[in-house]
């Protein structure tokens, strides 16, 4: 493979079948290894979109710093695509990280701000929107959450190749974060696969929402098309480190934890069938939780430590 | 039908700082009525105009109700039904 700048590593990511998660050998559980993108997540795919975009639509210049709010993987993604082509990026990030992601960041050049008492994400997009009202001519933001280009990303590229590589795709399963992998990917698998089922694993907001001080300060991203959506299940920190625990030790594959909560609704999924495929989106690798010390100790001894810290 | 609902952090002052409570009820509707008359304003809370607030999820187990039955959704002895907030990653 040839290619003539780092941006064109993007996306073709490997689908591979996971025979030992399977709970049936006539049920193929697929999953879709998005850690093998250039910073290792799914996110360098709508990076590229929207910083493309903002380029062609003429709000993005030279002059302008990107600004975004994200809880890690976008940010780093954003960073990658912005050095290659040269912007100053500032990320907002909550104060619950892993401490690899600023890491990260910070390597591939961008600027890191923390939201104030932030517990969710929710909190860093408030600061970042507020940093952009108050200078709105200094910055372009992306704003995956808003961003047409996010969902876009996925209609363009995930979905075709999950056709291309598996057309008897049955079932596809991916994290809600921002929603643009399942809306994206689930409206192109819609429109060319009738009767497909897409399904939402959503984490546990577990003790995160203490931040949350009423309801009306919840969050559904607009990038989200819920009409998209056949089912959505939520999983427990506990039972997302499990199943990247179980993933690593029965088909050595090495993942981030919402990749877990992924598979552990996948397998679900398959054991519910009685033929047919479920591919899962694996968002990313699991360097950026190695701090976690997941896969070296026992998880189980320490579930307070799963709890505040953001996964995805 | 018993169930226990549980709820998160943020939603205890509504229900006297407990974390679950036991509720009757034959479907979700029923259930959330219940705890109505138990915790008097739990419903507004998580209710508006008869559905379910936007920003709020409602899980029998662990699957969404709008994906199944939504509010008539049908309970079992011994579900769990969890009402957790709407909220983002990325």
């Amino acid at each position: 493979m040839l290619c003539e700048s780092i941006l064109d590593t993007i996306g073709n990511t490997p689908l591979v079948r996971l025979r030992k998660l399977s709970p049936k050998p006539e049920v193929g559980v697929y999953a879709k290894l998005e850690g093998h993108n250039p910073t290792g997540s799914v996110k360098d795919r709508i990076a590229l979109f929207m910083i493309r975009a903002g380029e062609a639509s003429g709000e993005l210049t030279p002059d302008k710093i990107v600004l975004e709010p994200t809880s890690g993987n976008t940010g780093i993604s954003l960073a990658m695509v912005c050095r290659a082509k040269g912007y100053r990026l500032i990320c907002v990030l909550p104060d619950n990280v892993t401490p690899e992601r600023e890491a990260l960041l910070k390597a591939f050049g961008a600027e890191v701000v923390y939201a104030e008492n932030a517990m969710s994400t929710n909190d860093a997009v408030f600061m970042a929107q507020q940093m952009l009202a108050e200078d709105p001519d200094r910055y372009y933001m992306p704003y995956q959450y808003g961003n047409e280009n996010n969902p876009r990303a996925h209609y363009e590229t995930t979905g075709p190749e999950i056709l291309r590589d598996l057309p008897e795709t049955d079932v596809f399963v991916a994290g809600l974060g921002t929603g643009g992998s399942l809306t994206g990917t689930g409206r192109y698998l819609k429109e060319h696969k009738p009767g497909i089922k897409i399904i939402a694993a959503v984490p546990h907001p577990g003790d995160l929402v203490q931040g949350l001080r009423a309801i009306e300060e919840g969050f559904i991203p607009p990038v989200l098309d819920e009409s998209v959506l056949d089912g959505r299940i939520v999983v427990d920190s506990l039972s997302s480190f499990a199943m990247t625990k179980e993933v690593m030790e029965k088909e050595a594959i090495f993942v981030g934890i919402s990749a877990g909560a992924v598979l552990r609704v996948a397998v679900r999924i398959a054991e519910r069938m009685d033929k047919g495929n479920v591919v899962a989106l694996l968002a990313d690798g699991g360097w950026k939780y190695l701090s976690t010390e997941l896969w070296s100790r026992d998880y189980e001894l320490a579930p307070e430590e799963t709890q505040g810290t953001i996964w995805w | 039908m018993a169930v226990e609902v549980r709820v998160t952090a943020n939603m205890q002052k509504h229900l006297g700082g407990l974390k679950s409570v036991q509720a009757d009820g034959t479907t979700v509707r029923d259930v959330l009525d219940d705890i109505e008359r138990q915790y008097p304003g739990f419903r507004d809370m998580v209710m508006t105009e008869g559905s379910l607030h936007r920003f709020v999820n409602v899980y029998l187990n662990d699957e969404d109700v709008r994906f199944l039955q939504q509010l008539d959704t049908k309970l079992s002895e011994g579900d769990v039904v969890s009402v957790l907030p709407a909220l983002a990653g990325g």
